[in-house]
């Protein structure tokens, strides 16, 4: 029996996606939409991140918002104060990602659960307090004005809307095929058993310390190039970039559409996104509504949008194997 | 010399009002391993709850502290009920989450009704005492009396009382409290009603000499995981001298080295200590 529930999981469903996110800058009724859309890439590109340390090595990351301004600042100083040419400058906001997750996950990955989370809260917050206080490199509490924005090929020219939301659009396409490649080979098997529990990890022969690190670094090499994307396309970033309320943000966002799921920071950050802006009010209060939603989804639906929906379609699926093998098996009885 | 004793004055205070705060959360931590993320928030509305007396009700400090203290404990005891109860049983994950959930209301809540700016709280003891040459606020002498008078309070309830032994024997084996007959779920909610009553006593003490804001909890609870992590989490007495610790170390670091990075200290010296230790400073108890 097809169900039109089943058109989620098809491939049509992620063609047709694409297709209205390529038509969208012609369905938008102003620019403004397009720049709300284009931000909502940027997040989720990060929440693509923390999916895989938290969602898929459920290792949960209390600083990824750090790593997100590490890679905003390091842009913006290479381009503002060095006056490097922006791509040069985004490959190093990567690096930036690279040296500074292997750092802090080298120290912090040593640590289990809730040691791990204080931990990395702590690292956030030696972070924020750093580009608050470091003058002389981060401008301290006034920021970093002027960023430019991505520099153009030929014609195109990435500070007009259209042409940044289609970057925009193109990191998140790569951002979201670099972590479906993961999640299908043998490195996103591993990520699932340390997820499981270490000790099930060590007694399959998964090498703990490593594993962990490599999730880590790539979740914060997405945090950082996120960083940079957004640095430039705001043109001006501050030690707030770095608070844990960003952070939060992310975590509900993965957790409304499901971490863990290939699919579920996206639909959880353009949903946020969506919600946000059309109730105006919510902007400065949305903790007000997010907060209850976590604890409420936490408790009643911990899977996410996505996560319920995989879960429910796959028992139905083992539902009706298990009931025509036994049909199968009665017809063989009856014969 | 005067200006070591004002340092060492200052480092006093903070290492009491850390403890305070720090011993709620290893409270809560040792009983349900929950490490309560929403402790700083209970911690900003015990300000508020004791500056609306104070300021709004022209209350006396006393009572403003004592209404803080009940009105934070039944909203611990309400979030342990509705949050953290039903979550007994799911991964470790899921807990943490909601915590972070709870904090983001709490002081969403807090800013929506009274606003993002800084509020002075009145100084109840504006008197200085006079000891030698050294003169000393009597807020601070204040602070420092009642954090020590209540750690031995709750250090005697804990080991003297049927009550607080069977908090330490839910902390020391669920199971085998709940064999012998030990109500786990009441330990639970007596548990954080304790630690929400430390957090507003230690913000009602503390506001005087500081700001009132929605997040003033933030950099406080950090620096209370810190201690907690320092100390051994679920170990009392590991809370107080962690606390200590990090008083003196803010204090003293902040006047001989910087006081631009004081606050960076306490988390440079959590990364320095688990870099080498990754349980923290003192062994943790057998749990």
């Amino acid at each position: 029996m097809k169900r039109i529930s089943d058109l989620f999981a098809s491939p049509w469903m992620k063609a047709l996606l694409l297709a209205v996110a390529l038509v969208f800058p012609w369905l938008a009724e102003s620019d403004y939409q397009l720049y709300v859309l284009s931000t909502a890439f940027v997040w989720a590109l990060a929440v693509y991140g923390l999916n895989i340390i938290t969602g898929f090595c459920g290792q949960l990351n209390l600083g990824h918002g750090a790593f997100f301004a590490l890679g905003a600042y390091t842009l913006a100083i290479l381009t503002v104060d060095h006056q490097w040419p922006f791509w040069w400058a985004f490959a190093g906001a990567g690096l930036m990602g690279v040296v500074s997750g292997l750092v802090v996950g080298v120290v912090s990955l040593r640590l289990k659960e809730n040691y791990f989370a204080i931990f990395t809260l702590c690292v956030g917050f030696i972070v924020y307090l750093l580009l608050d206080k470091w003058e002389a490199l981060t401008h301290g509490a006034a920021g970093m004005m002027d960023i430019p924005a991505p520099e153009g090929f030929g014609w195109i020219d990435f500070s007009a809307t259209v042409p940044f939301y289609y970057l925009a659009l193109a990191f998140l396409m790569l951002g979201i095929w670099v972590a479906h490649r993961i999640g299908k080979s043998l490195l996103g098997r591993t990520f699932l058993a340390i997820r499981m529990g270490d000790d099930l990890a060590q007694s399959l022969g998964i090498n703990l310390m490593r594993n962990k690190v490599l999730g880590f670094v790539l979740s914060t090499v997405y945090a950082a190039f996120a960083g940079a994307l957004y640095a430039s396309s705001v043109r001006f970033i501050g030690p707030a970039e770095a608070d844990v309320t960003h952070t939060f943000d992310m975590i509900a966002y993965g957790l409304v559409g499901g971490l863990g799921t290939l699919m579920g920071p996206l639909v959880g950050t353009l949903l946020i996104t969506w919600m946000t802006q059309s109730l105006q009010f919510l902007e400065e209060f949305r903790m007000i509504v997010f907060g209850p939603l976590l604890v409420v989804l936490v408790i009643f639906m911990p899977k996410g949008i996505v996560g319920t929906y995989a879960f429910r379609r796959n028992r139905r699926i083992a539902a009706e194997l298990t009931a025509k093998a036994r049909a199968k098996e009665e017809g063989q009885r009856r014969a | 010399m005067d200006l070591f004793l004002q340092q060492l004055l200052n480092a006093l205070t903070l290492g009491s009002i850390y403890g305070l705060v720090a011993l709620g959360l290893t409270l809560v931590y040792g009983v349900l391993n929950i490490p309560n993320f929403a402790h700083g928030a209970l911690y900003a509305v015990g300000a508020y709850v004791a500056y609306v007396v104070m300021v709004d009700y022209s209350g006396n400090y006393w009572l403003a502290m004592a209404l803080a203290a009940v009105a934070v404990a039944v909203l611990a005891m309400l979030s342990e009920r509705l949050v953290f109860y039903p979550l007994r049983n799911s991964p470790p994950l899921h807990d943490k989450i909601a915590a972070i959930g709870l904090v983001m209301f709490i002081e969403a809540m807090l800013q929506w009704h009274f606003g993002a700016e800084f509020r002075h709280m009145p100084v109840a003891f504006d008197t200085q005492v006079q000891l030698g040459n050294l003169s000393m606020p009597a807020q601070r002498l204040l602070i420092i009396a009642a954090a020590f008078g209540l750690m031995a309070v709750l250090h005697l309830f804990l080991t003297r009382t049927m009550t607080g032994s069977t908090i330490v024997a839910v902390a020391q084996n669920r199971e085998g409290a709940s064999l012998v007959g030990i109500d786990t779920r009441r330990v639970a909610l007596l548990t954080f009603a304790i630690s929400g009553a430390l957090a507003a006593v230690a913000a009602t003490l503390f506001a005087p000499i500081n700001l009132v804001y929605p997040a003033m909890g933030h950099l406080l609870i950090m620096k209370a995981f810190v201690i907690i992590v320092l100390g051994g989490m679920g170990s009392v007495p590991g809370a107080i001298v962690g606390a200590l610790i990090i008083g003196f170390a803010e204090s003293f670091g902040g006047f001989y080295i910087s006081n631009e990075y004081k606050d960076v200290i306490a988390f440079a010296a959590l990364v320095v200590i688990l870099s080498i230790k990754p349980t923290g400073l003192f062994a943790k108890r057998a749990n």
